[in-house]
């Protein structure tokens, strides 16, 4: 009896708890969806000043924002395709063969997951400018491949690692080519874990600032632009597009469902 | 890899081999080892009066290093991300504890629900917390409103209030890894510790802190490291007050326009994450584990 008391005490301290920390983690979030209805018009933009719904209006003026969220779309979906196969290719590669080298590329690999990304932006600054390559589309695309690509490896690595690989010998003694054993039987048993990459990938890259910001040149992102408003005061449009990508972002979890996720997550665990 | 001689044995696996690794090697080694050589290499450079980096062999950058404002930056810096992984680590623990051994379809998504503010851009999120914490932010409304405080407090610009906006961006680096091997405990082994009659914290401390300690040692790491570099968090949140070591790279590369001086700084962070990574495998840490 007295344990059951006991027990329900914790159940209910323990709820408690979880409450105050999701407050924690929406807090700042419901700051950027209350002001996307702000009427205020003075800068920070900070004090209520009535609701409105004017800045989902105006969003649509603010070329340069619009363009940013454009470039933020065009990277991230260009980086993620390259990325997937990149990273997809090099897993299969290093899972099957033995060559020169092997150890050093692992060793590489482990590099953008674990070093702070300044790092890696000041690095790839130097060299972009060591070499001539102006800044712009093309240094944030080749910057987010290289930081999205071990993480595709390492999510399509956990999948191999469960791995039969006499389903692809059983294919081509069905007389299917190596190619079609690839397409047909190989692509297929790896899809959640490319798929769990692919996401990764997409996530980070249009998350992503640090690199960004020393490789952006005259391509402003969506998060640089942020950035830029953030000293003078973020303007509610900026909220109002952010709450749009949030609420679009929700809507894509739940269609999608939590079944990829299930997926994922298991594959991830291996 | 077990011995297989098949009929397809002497097909040359070159090309094959060539066509899937090729691309990733050219990657690694084009955009992540040779920039960091050559940021090393750019440590030991001098720059000419007009801020352009010359191959002239100085340690003058490593000297500088030394000076007492960076040493004591360095500091702060550590400070900050090692309150920042406690932090993490006492608030995450329980809590990934929590939503890991709920039963029922709930779980996914209270996962869910820890995730879902992470798909907000983290720069907005941060502005965010100076919304909140401004002298003319709703917090300090709120305290007004209810006569706890007659003037509004300024809560911005402090290490604390950094330390709040680095355990906000990294507190689900830690989370995640917890919850997964939180997740991979046996119940039952739980069940025996206490049916031998081991108390509460017995079975924590004994069964359920060593199993999952690669959680914690993971997200540690995740944690840890990135503190370092997060110069955005403490230039929305500390104002200048609670610089990070990637504050005094970011300067270097920026406005200060001292690449090599910035290049060297770069080396302490390589230098410490390396460190950490050696202590982590040491630890028995998986480096796949990171990645995921």
């Amino acid at each position: 009896m007295k344990k059951k008391k006991k027990e329900k005490r914790n159940h209910r301290l323990s709820i408690v708890f979880c409450t105050l920390v999701y407050l924690f983690l929406f807090l700042p979030i419901s700051v950027i969806v209350v002001n996307s209805f702000n009427a205020t018009t003075t800068k920070p933009y900070m004090s209520w000043k009535g609701f409105t719904l004017d800045w989902y209006v105006k969003l649509w003026d603010n070329t340069s924002l619009l363009e940013a969220f454009g470039n933020t779309m065009i990277i991230a979906v260009v980086s993620t395709i390259l990325a997937t196969i990149i990273g997809t290719l090099g897993a299969i590669g290093m899972y099957r063969y033995k060559f020169k080298g092997k150890a050093m590329i692992d060793g590489l690999l482990y590099i953008p997951v674990v070093i702070p990304e300044i790092v890696l932006g000041i690095s790839l600054l130097t060299i972009f400018a060591r070499v001539n390559i102006p800044r712009g589309m093309l240094t944030l695309i080749l910057a987010h491949v290289t930081f999205c690509v071990p993480f595709v490896i390492f999510n399509v690595r956990a999948r191999l690692a469960g791995y039969d690989s006499s389903i692809e010998e059983a294919s081509m003694d069905l007389g299917a080519n190596r190619l079609v054993t690839f397409f047909e039987v190989t692509l297929p048993v790896l899809a959640p874990g490319i798929l769990g990459g692919a996401l990764l990938a997409f996530t980070l890259s249009i998350d992503d600032v640090i690199i960004s910001y020393f490789v952006y040149g005259q391509t402003k992102t969506y998060p640089l632009k942020v950035m830029e408003s953030v000293k003078s005061g973020v303007a509610p449009d900026v909220n109002a597009l952010s709450t749009l990508i949030l609420v679009g972002t929700i809507v894509f979890v739940f269609v999608t469902q939590g079944d990829l996720f299930k997926r994922n997550r298991s594959a991830m665990q291996k | 890899m077990k011995q297989k001689k098949t009929k397809h044995e002497f097909r040359s696996n070159t090309l094959p081999a060539f066509l899937t690794v090729g691309p990733v090697t050219l990657l690694m080694v084009l955009l992540i080892a040779v920039p960091l050589i050559y940021v090393a290499v750019m440590s030991f450079c001098s720059i000419d009066e007009f801020y352009n980096v010359t191959f002239q062999f100085t340690l003058q950058n490593y000297v500088r290093l030394a000076n007492t404002d960076y040493l004591r930056i360095y500091a702060q810096s550590m400070g900050i991300a090692l309150i920042t992984t406690l932090i993490c680590i006492l608030v995450g623990y329980p809590f990934s504890y929590i939503i890991a051994r709920t039963k029922s379809r709930k779980k996914k998504i209270l996962y869910m629900l820890v995730i879902i503010p992470f798909w907000t851009n983290s720069l907005i999120r941060i502005y965010g917390w100076r919304n909140l914490l401004g002298t003319s932010g709703w917090l300090n409304g709120l305290l007004m409103k209810l006569h706890l405080v007659s003037e509004p407090v300024d809560l911005l610009y402090k290490q604390g209030t950094t330390i709040l906006g680095m355990v906000y961006c990294l507190i689900p680096f830690m989370i995640l890894p917890l919850y997964t091997a939180i997740e991979k405990l046996d119940g039952s082994l739980l069940e025996a510790s206490s049916d031998l009659g081991a108390r509460p914290a017995a079975t924590f401390f004994e069964v359920i802190l060593p199993l999952t300690s690669g959680g914690i040692f993971s997200g540690s790491l995740m944690v840890f490291i990135p503190c370092l570099g997060y110069f955005f968090v403490s230039d929305i949140l500390g104002g200048g007050n609670s610089d990070v070591i990637g504050n005094l790279i970011e300067r270097q590369f920026q406005s200060g326009n001292n690449w090599p001086l910035g290049a060297a700084l770069s080396i302490i962070l390589i230098v410490v994450t390396l460190i950490l990574v050696k202590i982590y495998q040491k630890l028995g840490g998986d480096m796949d584990a990171l990645g995921v």
